[in-house]
């Protein structure tokens, strides 16, 4: 039991290490700590997961939290298939990231600090996982929210950081307090938080209703949108999803490891484990594929005209998070874990391959080393870089027989069979594809080929990134490959879809309705809307570079658009944030003037006249205190006897 | 036969003497003599309880009463010696920097 | 009047008086040896009450270590002037008054205790079968063994602290 314990303990531990004696001992040797550490959860979490490959799901409470009345919490491990795939997911590329770190990193004066929260964020992330009730749930959940506050804002003299560290926090606190008052309703429905017991009496309340504001609302619809409020919150899900973009402002590890590979990825995870509850709700599932399918194609029309090479990864990632929940909204639970899956791979590799870009400018000196129009021509300073990219790439924009194409077919077959809606949806995530293969090609040909649009002095200082740099991104690119191939779908490989089978006793396996030649039918599509984007950019950055500058032109007001991301961040502005300040700046002179002042010198004059007469007790003698302590003493032993 | 409660006002006795000598007395050496009588007088209590109920507990808390006394004994002392050397007075009415 | 009665009475007479002794010497090395008086008169009481272990720890400890320690001090310090000055503080009158309130108080609670009819195992026989020291040391060594063990580390921390306390601040 212990060793299912110390999965999260371990993280837990260099965090308290490196943050107490970070400062002042360890200083730049922070890695020594939290490598071990986050190595042997890894270790831990392999053997974990192959005990539950043999068919053992482990369930265990650990300690008892809360016992009040009926309110019964326990801190308890489960461990079950869809546990083990986040676990494996987590801990791989958390312990990757951190070894990349390492490097990229080097020389910062947070040194520690960053080591410090990077474990926490392993550890809340891994609470969050392995929790068997929504209450643990509940706490990692917004553990690892705090901490991408803390690693967004990580260089807080920088306003804009710390800015986005607070829209991240604000904007996932909306999703939170859904998600907490799901929590709730789950508790005054059911008695208990713990899964088993939710899951198991889910379908007696199926056709419950509950009144909310005069209306009769379906209890389960009502408990499943709430959770997906969360969803929504952590996942980055339109309209929650304008933090993401912003919290690049954090060192690119960072925005590897949580907003791309598994922070967001919570999101995900949680609407999986509520299977049960989402499948009783056709109305909560058509939501969650409806916002799924209309994020994905709306964050993939932004990135196609940013000219910030991590902001393009990130709309990629608010794109493909779509992809997942669209997955999960149609009931292909097992295709949204699977993509959710390769996906952390191939996310994780194009981030720190941008970092590994950002990393070489930012040391040749260059001022604006996260813009795309001032690059090119770095496929000759940089080559692995360069290839993992390319691996990458080809991935994400599912290029046959790698990681992203597997996932993504599954996805879009399993939505093609989903009836009229399905079809609809299938069109929208087949279009998505092809604005994806777009701006992934895009981001390829702005960054490596060409020439070099930077100082030219700047470009003979441009060098490929150390080893502890690229193994790391190595590494991911084998992942990137191969992740995939646990999920063979079986018109190519009898038996090939390993992880489907493997995951299906916690999230069941969908029977299809559709026939073989349809379903050749949408990989057929998918590999040809993925070429096509592919050649689109290549004849807009390559053949005719001219091109992008005339269509930009001839199209300026969508362009516009697009390149302001829909004036969303305007307009929740307009509507949210400025009424707020505005009606905080009135109360807050009306509450000065009258209140604050009033209480700010009447206090002291107050204080003043009582202290003068306290004063002369304060004698400063010990005898005189300790003979007040004995008649108090006297007087308690002779009220708690006589009185009494 | 000797009652109980014989012993319980014995230690009552010497308990409010060594009160009123920590209370009262400016020394701070007998001030510190006066708490060991007055922990004294709880271990005769205590050795009695343990004999009447027939429980060895109470003569292993004594046991722990001196380790205790012991300590305080030392590191007050220790202190005392430590003012002493800054300020070579001992009486506690003159020692008021408590007094802000 | 038993004879226990009688030896108890003389031993609660003398501790009374010395304790009061104690309390009024004006030159504390006296104090110190009408302690020292104290604690052989409590040693006394001890070995009556079937405490022989505790007894001997009282003369070792108590009057061969606390004590001798309570007179290095007085030696340390130089307490000449402070004889010739009033020996109580000008609180002396409230502290009596307190005190003489707290006897009453304690004499009218605990007058009224009564031995509870079930007892212990340790019972006269039990201890003498066995002997004071292996009862005390089977139960400390057993039950006790944690405390023991924090109070062996108190110890420790008070050597240290008053190491740290009494050596000369070095520059």
């Amino acid at each position: 039991m212990l060793k299912y314990i110390l999965i999260p303990l371990l993280p837990l531990l260099s965090f308290i290490i490196n943050i107490l004696f970070g400062r002042n001992y360890i200083k730049n040797r922070a890695h020594w700590i939290a490598v071990p550490a986050i190595l042997g959860s890894f270790v831990l979490a392999v053997s974990a997961c192959i005990e539950v490959l043999n068919g053992k799901v482990i369930d265990i409470n650990v300690y008892s939290w809360i016992v009040s009345g009926s309110f019964n919490v326990s801190v308890g491990i489960l461990i079950d298939q869809l546990t083990a795939v986040m676990l494996m997911v987590v801990t791989s590329i958390g312990s990757l990231i951190f070894i990349y770190s390492v490097g990229y990193m080097h020389g910062d004066k947070g040194y520690y600090r960053f080591f410090a929260y990077l474990s926490l964020f392993i550890f809340s992330m891994l609470t969050l996982v392995m929790a068997n009730n929504f209450l643990i749930m509940y706490l990692g959940w917004e553990a690892v929210g705090l901490c991408s506050y803390f690693l967004i804002g990580f260089w807080f003299h920088k306003k804009s950081a710390g800015d986005a560290g607070k829209k991240a926090f604000i904007v996932n606190r909306f999703g939170d307090f859904g998600f907490g008052l799901g929590v709730i309703l789950i508790f005054l429905t059911f008695g208990s938080l713990n899964y088993m017991e939710v899951f198991g009496a889910a379908g007696g309340i199926v056709g419950q209703t509950i009144t909310l504001l005069g209306y009769k609302v379906d209890l389960i619809t009502l408990i499943c949108l709430l959770l997906f409020c969360g969803a929504m919150g952590k996942s980055a899900q339109f309209p929650f999803h304008v933090w993401l973009p912003d919290a690049m402002e954090g060192p690119t590890p960072v925005s590897a490891l949580i907003h791309a590979a598994t922070m967001v990825t919570a999101g995900v995870f949680m609407v999986a484990r509520c299977n049960t509850l989402f499948s009783y709700s056709q109305t909560a599932m058509n939501t969650v594929a409806i916002v799924g399918g209309f994020t994905a194609i709306f964050a993939a029309t932004i990135a196609l005209v940013q000219n910030d090479i991590k902001r393009v990864i990130a709309y990629s990632t608010v794109s493909q998070l779509g992809y997942m929940f669209l997955a999960l909204g149609v009931g292909a639970y097992s295709a949204g874990v699977f993509h959710l899956y390769t996906h952390a791979f191939f996310k994780a590799l194009l981030f720190l391959g941008s970092g590994s870009v950002i990393h070489a400018l930012h040391h040749a000196k260059q001022d604006d080393e996260q813009n795309m129009q001032v690059m090119g021509g770095l496929k000759k300073h940089m080559p692995i870089t360069y290839w993992v990219f390319i691996l990458a790439t080809l991935s994400i924009t599912g290029i046959p027989f790698l990681s992203g194409f597997f996932s993504k077919d599954e996805i879009l077959w399993q939505t093609f069979q989903a009836g009229d809606l399905g079809k609809f949806l299938w069109f929208l995530g087949a279009l998505a594809a092809l604005l994806t293969a777009f701006y992934s090609w895009r981001l390829i040909y702005l960054t490596f080929h060409g020439e070099y649009r930077g100082d030219t002095e700047c470009e003979s200082r441009i060098h490929e990134s150390p080893l502890v740099i690229t193994i790391p991104l190595m590494l991911l690119a084998v992942g990137a490959v191969a992740a995939g191939w646990v999920g063979i779908p079986p018109v190519f490989l009898e038996h090939g879809d390993k992880i489907g089978y493997f995951l299906a006793p916690v999230l069941g396996h969908p029977e299809g309705h559709g026939t073989h030649a349809q379903e050749y039918f949408v990989i057929a599509s998918s590999i040809f809307v993925a070429i096509a984007g592919w050649v689109i950019a290549y004849i807009m950055y390559i053949k005719n570079p001219g091109l992008p500058e005339k269509l930009f032109s001839a199209f300026r007001p969508v362009h516009k658009v697009l390149f302001n991301k829909y004036y969303i961040d305007e307009f929740y502005d307009k509507t949210i944030v400025q009424p707020v300040l505005k009606a905080s700046d009135k109360i807050i002179l009306a509450f000065d003037v009258n209140v604050i002042e009033g209480v700010v010198n009447g206090v002291p004059s107050l204080i003043g006249v009582f202290s003068k007469g306290l004063r002369k007790i304060q004698t400063g003698l010990l005898s005189n205190y300790a003979a007040v302590m004995a008649i108090g003493v006297l007087c308690v032993v002779g009220y708690m006897f006589f009185m009494r | 036969m000797v009652p109980l409660n014989w012993y319980i006002i014995l230690s009552a006795v010497m308990f409010s003497i060594g009160m009123f000598g920590f209370l009262s007395r400016r020394n701070l050496v007998i001030m510190f003599i006066c708490l060991e009588l007055m922990l004294n007088a709880v271990n005769v209590s205590l050795v009695a309880f343990s004999h009447y109920l027939q429980s060895i507990n109470g003569q292993i808390l004594v046991f722990f009463v001196i380790t205790v006394a012991a300590a305080e004994a030392a590191i007050g002392l220790a202190i005392i010696i430590a003012y002493y050397k800054n300020n070579p007075t001992i009486k506690v009415d003159e020692i008021n920097i408590l007094k802000g | 009047m038993t004879l226990q009665q009688i030896y108890f009475g003389y031993f609660a007479t003398m501790m009374t008086i010395i304790s009061l002794l104690v309390v009024s010497r004006k030159n504390p090395v006296h104090s110190v040896l009408w302690m020292l008086v104290l604690f052989v008169h409590m040693a006394g009481l001890y070995l009556f009450l079937n405490a022989e272990f505790l007894a001997a720890v009282q003369i070792i400890v108590y009057a061969g270590a606390i004590m001798v320690l309570f007179l290095f001090v007085i030696m340390l310090l130089n307490l000449r002037k402070e004889e010739k000055e009033f020996r109580l503080q000008k609180q002396w009158p409230v502290s009596a008054v307190t005190a003489v309130l707290f006897l009453v108080v304690l004499v009218s609670i605990l007058g009224k205790i009564t031995v509870l009819p079930e007892l212990g195992e340790y019972s006269i026989d039990m201890i003498n079968a066995q002997g004071s020291l292996m009862t005390i040391g089977n139960v400390l060594y057993t039950k006790y063994l944690l405390p023991f063990e924090i109070a062996s580390v108190l110890l420790l921390v008070a050597i240290v602290g008053a190491v740290v306390l009494a050596k000369k601040r070095i520059e």
